[in-house]
């Protein structure tokens, strides 16, 4: 790694593009989300991934199972209340056509929400995942970060099953509301 | 003076039959394109028509027939991809016709089968029933190259221009009211796996 890159080796948005790109996924979209302006905007600046913004969270989730068919690996990132728009999409298509789906939710509602709205939107994230028994991961420690994600991943293609990451605010920091 | 030298609108369209259009679709299939199916009666006749290798059928996930076509077009550039969506599916996901304008996705073509009914769960007309016009609203999305099929002909010759010439494109289709020949095999993972061989991504066993 060199210049600006090596600066920012160690931020939460460097080492998840770092850990996809070292596991080959190339497409990755994105309903937008404050917390992951950063990531969004380095994606879009690597050639090496083809990065674009969906009008809904449950189109990104057509658009990758349809790229891992085709033999391409996709993430999508989205916020909780996005979440709550991709149950149906889960249950009717990636689960049972066993797409090895790569999630990255930027977890609101908690540690310092200011919007009711998206506390409440919050509540059905983990009981959801869970129904469907689909491999969850909240990654709180940058330290950890890399490991988990890396290996879930490997484990998403190995055993053909989607996997989700939910990026606490203890990892990113979260979205700051000055009260 | 020739139809194909005018578009059709919506109102001189004429009705077609699903099944016969689909098969005349996939009549014309030279060069291995991907099919993909959208829920319900879209994909029996897709499946009545002659299962093939690079055929998609979904099950359920209602509207993303479309955003699953596209997906295959990204990861397949070399490859034309066809979605074949009902207009009540459509309108679950009309924000993906602006995706794909947005991308200018030149191997993807969208062919809807607009009969203003939810056909499958007992015939209820659509909110876009007698209002609103698809083609309309995929050009207004941004996909230039959207049209009414005024007849069989005219279908053929959309067909044809779509896979010469490339997209992204979207074909309207006014259908009736007769329901598929018939029913898909309900296999999700049989139908992916056949699929991603159909593909060239697994090895055919």
């Amino acid at each position: 790694m060199h210049g600006a890159e090596s600066k920012s080796a160690s931020t939460w948005h460097a080492i998840v593009q770092r850990t996809l790109h070292a596991n080959a996924v190339r497409l990755v979209t994105y309903v937008p989300d404050k917390v992951f302006t950063p990531l969004i905007k380095s994606l879009h600046a690597d050639p090496d991934f083809i990065t674009f913004a969906t009008a809904r969270e449950e189109e990104a989730v057509g658009i990758l199972s349809g790229a891992w068919m085709g033999g391409m690996r996709g993430a999508v990132l989205m916020q909780t209340s996005g979440f709550g728009t991709i149950p149906n999409a889960l249950a009717s298509l990636v689960v049972p056509y066993q797409i090895p789906l790569a999630i990255f939710v930027s977890e609101r509602g908690t540690l310092g929400e200011f919007n009711l709205g998206q506390a409440m939107a919050a509540k059905p994230l983990r009981p959801v995942l869970d129904c469907l028994g689909i491999e969850t991961h909240t990654i709180t420690r940058l330290d950890e970060l890399e490991f988990i994600v890396d290996r879930s991943i490997k484990q998403a293609v190995a055993t053909q099953a989607p996997v989700v990451f939910i990026l606490s605010p203890l990892l990113t920091g979260g979205k700051v509301f000055e009260a | 003076m020739t139809r194909a030298s005018q578009a059709a609108s919506f109102d001189n369209a004429k009705v077609m039959n699903r099944f016969a259009l689909t098969q005349r679709l996939v009549a014309k299939l030279r060069h291995e394109e991907a099919v993909v199916g959208g829920i319900g009666n879209t994909n029996f006749d897709l499946w009545s028509a002659g299962h093939r290798p690079q055929n998609f059928y979904m099950l359920g996930s209602m509207g993303l027939a479309i955003p699953i076509a596209l997906g295959v077009a990204i990861a397949q550039p070399k490859r034309h991809i066809i979605a074949l969506e009902g207009d009540g599916s459509l309108l679950m996901q009309l924000g993906c016709l602006t995706t794909i304008a947005a991308l200018a996705q030149k191997n993807l073509t969208i062919v809807v089968m607009d009969n203003g009914l939810y056909q499958i769960t007992g015939s209820q007309p659509t909110p876009a029933a007698g209002v609103a016009d698809f083609v309309a609203i995929a050009r207004g999305a941004g996909i230039a190259k959207s049209a009414w099929a005024a007849d069989e002909e005219d279908f053929d010759r959309l067909v044809d221009a779509a896979l010469a010439d490339g997209g992204p494109t979207l074909i309207a289709l006014r259908i009736d009211d007769k329901p598929g020949v018939g029913t898909t095999d309900r296999d999700p993972a049989q139908i992916r796996d056949r699929f991603m061989r159909g593909l060239g991504v697994r090895k055919a066993v």
